[in-house]
């Protein structure tokens, strides 16, 4: 990581980072239902996207280090949505009636 | 045209003597001996399980073994095979010892790790044998709750905890690959000059760092649900069983690849060693290695199609497992191709690729049974299951295993076995094998459920097929234990290249020194590529 | 030197790869039992203070800031900056543990933590009228479809409510202290790295392990950056 970031972009990213923690933090007493997850996750994803590129200098690192990195999260999704899969599509086909 | 070749004055094996500079060793070849020896004690101990299982099922009346010690008897059998013999055995051996010659390095990229590893692994051993020694445990290797979670009064934190431990080795293992194949290469050797050993190690780490960890925190619930009460896979306390199962597969069905990979890349080597030709469809091997990896992830429900889950995520997941066949068979179809016309041979390692050749194709086409939804529902928890994944890991597997431990003893102790023997060995394992788990097909098919040690009497004489065929097995595993001992102190010096083949493990000597090579190499040819002069003096027949 | 920088960056962020998918399964499982048990969750997750999550928030994003700070001091091969960034991350994320310790006391008196001394008392009116998914987990069938509003909640006071609200602490301690524990092992590593930093051991040509050390420390700040909305915020409305 030969890039050296200045203070001052640290320092960004840390305000900024402070800001969305407020935001989600005031969003959850509002009530928008489902919507409140959806605000919630995204807004974390939104601050661990800028502490992986900026805080672990993720924008400045080789090609490979970003394969790892959407890799990790990529396989992450594939263990929460397939299972999720199971799970959401029961109620599709409901199960048969027992032959009493 | 060489004289008698002699042994190198200073190698890996003699390069410092005394119990410390073993166990504190950085040497990826001298780690990967400590692997070969620790893995075999599991595997005898394994098999003493499964000789206990089989005696047993040579009647019909549950007359050797109490239902629970039976239980216990195919738990053990199952855990130490999968987690403590399979799933280490070609990567921590073979693939320790190789990976760094063959990418033309002088070890592994962090060589202290790579013990740190070993030495966990012997942790986790001796959490499963103190499972072992203190009364077993009966939850089958699958640990399913909410028996194990809550009722089994077995021990099953000790190898639930077992499991966990012996998990981070096998990660620790497939890091240090990944990073070695990454950084570690010699000048010139390109991704596309590596052998594909190196390619079917690479796909295998990747499995190993993506799967891993998740059983590794499905063991810790079962653990803080046994241990504090935590209902998390419970239905009593609002749990669901199903849950365990969903995440305890998302690791096992991609370690089954785990098992698989690098018997598949020993495939490679051999075939192409022993037919002088270079592996038909390099390219087409090597992705297929990583396809395989990156399928393996998408599959796992398969082993759940009658556990509860929605008809329409079984449909989905039995279309995936369907198209995971297609890549292996890419494998199959390119060996075959190299086979015809190339000047093919019958030592030892290469009667293990024939044996290997023909029962993995045949077990992966009972996967597709298997996969197949509506016949999954009558074959599901019966032998023929049992028989399939036999197949592939005994038959496919092991054999992939000791046939690169033929192929590479010259390399790694300097001497050539008794080829006699190990022709004999080879032969009774694979007649043993088929013998053993041919039978069980027929057994699952008529629907003998499997787990079960007592069975209607009609089926008695599969079954003692099967127990007879155990025995052959049984003693093509034990011969060569012994001749390959025997040939330590006894066999024929082997030389640098006894075989003839390509490769940059072949260029230095046997055994080779500490830091592999001489010189850093220089990589200037592309992967298998013969010299036709060396071939006909080398021959060992 | 440069190869081996290489090779460890590469070799960390396999192993923080490892590491998502080990938090990735406790994430699967309150995923699922979130949905299956929304109102208990949600109760549950109300007794926790958000006064207390809500400075740990802050004070472990700002331990990432002064560990990215002493990355860049060792950049710039100014040992005592370095020393210091390290000290104040050191600091900071003991003040998270801390907090945790007060946070775990305090659900040890009101008998959260799940086992055979777990008891749910709600001080709140059971949530009338409002339907969770299903009608709740595998008792009843979750394969009822999501349409069939339930018009009856269970009240809260209601055994197999307990058993939800249950299930929810069990994944709460779990999760933050599976967290806590990979905290421990960074403060460790971080006194270690900064007993190194004061040897002199860096500069800067060699600073890689203080930037491995702040890639790991920076991952245990996203999974935490996860847990708080996650466990603390489920609905506050």
């Amino acid at each position: 990581m030969s890039h050296i970031a200045s203070v001052k972009s640290y320092v960004t990213i840390f305000l900024i980072l402070m800001v969305m923690t407020t935001i989600t933090v005031a969003v959850a007493f509002v009530h928008l239902g489902f919507f409140n997850k959806v605000v919630a996750v995204g807004i974390a994803t939104f601050k661990a996207t800028l502490v992986i590129l900026y805080f672990m200098h993720v924008k400045y690192s080789s090609r490979l280090t970003k394969l790892v990195v959407v890799s990790g999260f990529f396989f992450l999704l594939i263990l929460l949505g397939l299972t999720m899969a199971d799970y959401g599509s029961r109620a599709w086909i409901p199960v048969p009636p027992t032959l009493e | 045209m060489e004289a008698t070749p002699t042994l190198p004055a200073l190698h890996y094996l003699n390069n410092g003597y005394g119990l410390k500079s073993w166990l504190l060793t950085k040497d990826h070849k001298r780690i990967a001996i400590l692997y070969l020896i620790s893995i075999s004690v599991f595997f005898f101990l394994g098999g003493l399980m499964a000789l206990l299982i089989r005696l047993e099922l040579a009647t019909p009346e549950a007359d050797l073994l109490s239902s629970d010690t039976y239980n216990k008897a195919f738990t053990l059998h199952g855990v130490i095979m999968v987690f403590f013999f399979l799933i280490p055995s070609i990567p921590a051996t073979l693939g320790n010892f190789f990976i760094p010659m063959m990418v033309g390095a002088k070890d592994l990229a962090f060589p202290r790790i790579n013990l740190l590893s070993w030495y966990i692994y012997l942790v986790g051993g001796i959490f499963t044998f103190y499972a072992l020694a203190a009364g077993g445990v009966d939850t089958g290797w699958t640990f399913y709750t909410p028996y194990s979670a809550a009722v089994s009064n077995t021990h099953v934190i000790a190898t639930a905890l077992g499991v966990f431990i012996a998990g981070f080795s096998s990660i620790l293992t497939g890091l240090n690959f990944v990073v070695t194949i990454h950084r570690m290469r010699a000048p010139g050797m390109t991704w596309f000059r590596l052998p594909l050993f190196v390619w079917a190690h690479y796909a295998t780490s990747l499995i190993q760092i993506l799967g891993t960890p998740v059983i590794a925190i499905t063991m810790l619930m079962v653990f803080v649900e046994r241990a504090f009460g935590f209902g998390i896979f419970d239905p009593a306390r609002g749990g669901d069983p199903v849950l365990f199962q969903h995440l305890f597969w998302f690791y096992s069905h991609p370690a089954v690849y785990i098992m698989i990979l690098p018997a598949l890349g020993v495939m490679s080597e051999l075939i192409a060693a022993f037919s002088r030709k270079k592996v038909f469809g390099y390219s087409f091997v090597a992705f297929s290695s990583l396809a395989i990896a990156v399928f393996s992830f998408i599959v796992w429900a398969h082993h759940m199609f009658v556990a509860g889950i929605s008809v329409y995520s079984a449909m989905v997941f039995s279309f995936l497992s369907f198209s995971v066949a297609i890549p292996s068979a890419v494998k199959v179809f390119n060996w075959t191709a190299t086979l015809y016309k190339a000047s093919i041979s019958f030592e030892t390692p290469m009667l293990y690729a024939y044996g290997f050749m023909g029962l993995f194709t045949f077990g992966g086409l009972t996967g597709l049974i298997l996969a197949t939804l509506g016949t999954d529902v009558h074959l599901h928890d019966t032998y023929f299951v049992v028989a399939h994944f036999h197949y592939i890991m005994v038959g496919g597997a092991i054999m992939g295993y000791l046939g690169g431990l033929h192929y590479w003893w010259p390399k790694m102790v300097g001497r050539m076995y008794n080829e006699f023997l190990s022709r004999i060995a080879a032969i009774l394992v694979f007649v043993g094998f088929n013998l053993t788990f041919f039978p069980q097909f027929v057994l699952g098919y008529l629907g003998m459920p499997r787990r079960y040690h007592m069975y209607p009497p009609e089926f008695q004489v599969l079954n003692v097929l099967s127990s007879a065929g155990a025995s052959v097995l049984g003693l093509g595993y034990v011969l060569p234990l012994l001749y390959l001992l025997y040939s330590l102190k006894k066999g024929a010096v082997a030389g640098p290249n006894p075989w003839g083949a390509a490769g940059l493990e072949w260029r230095t000597s046997s055994p080779p020194p500490t830091e592999n090579f001489p010189i850093t190499p220089r990589v200037t040819t592309e992967a298998y590529e013969f010299e036709p002069q060396m071939a006909p003096e080398f021959k060992l027949v | 030197m440069e190869q081996q920088k290489e090779a460890s960056t590469l070799g960390m962020w396999t192993f923080l790869l490892t590491e998502i998918l080990f938090f990735g399964g406790l994430f699967m499982a309150y995923m699922l039992y979130r949905i299956w048990y929304h109102d208990a969750f949600a109760a549950a997750s109300r007794t926790l203070d958000l006064r207390w999550g809500g400075l740990n928030t802050v004070v472990l994003i700002a331990s990432s800031l002064t560990m990215a700070l002493g990355v860049r001091s060792a950049q710039l091969n100014r040992r005592k900056p370095l020393l210091l960034w390290l000290l104040a991350t050191v600091v900071l994320g003991s003040v998270f543990l801390g907090v945790k310790v007060i946070e775990y006391s305090d659900k040890f008196e009101h008998h959260h933590v799940p086992g055979p001394n777990f008891v749910w008392e709600s001080h709140e009116a059971a949530p009338a009228g409002e339907h969770q998914l299903g009608g709740g987990g595998p008792v009843t069938e979750p394969g009822r479809a999501a349409s069939e509003s339930a018009g009856h909640a269970p009240a809260a006071s209601n055994p197999q409510f307990q058993q939800w609200t249950q299930i929810y602490f069990s994944l709460y301690f779990t999760m933050t202290g599976l967290h806590a524990l990979h905290m421990i092992v960074g403060i460790v590593l971080m006194s270690v790295i900064a007993w190194m930093a004061w040897m002199g051991r860096f500069d800067d040509h060699y600073y890689t392990p203080v930037e491995m050390s702040g890639l790991y420390w920076h991952f245990v700040d996203i999974v935490w950056i996860y847990l708080f909305p996650l466990l603390y915020l489920i609905d506050r409305s």
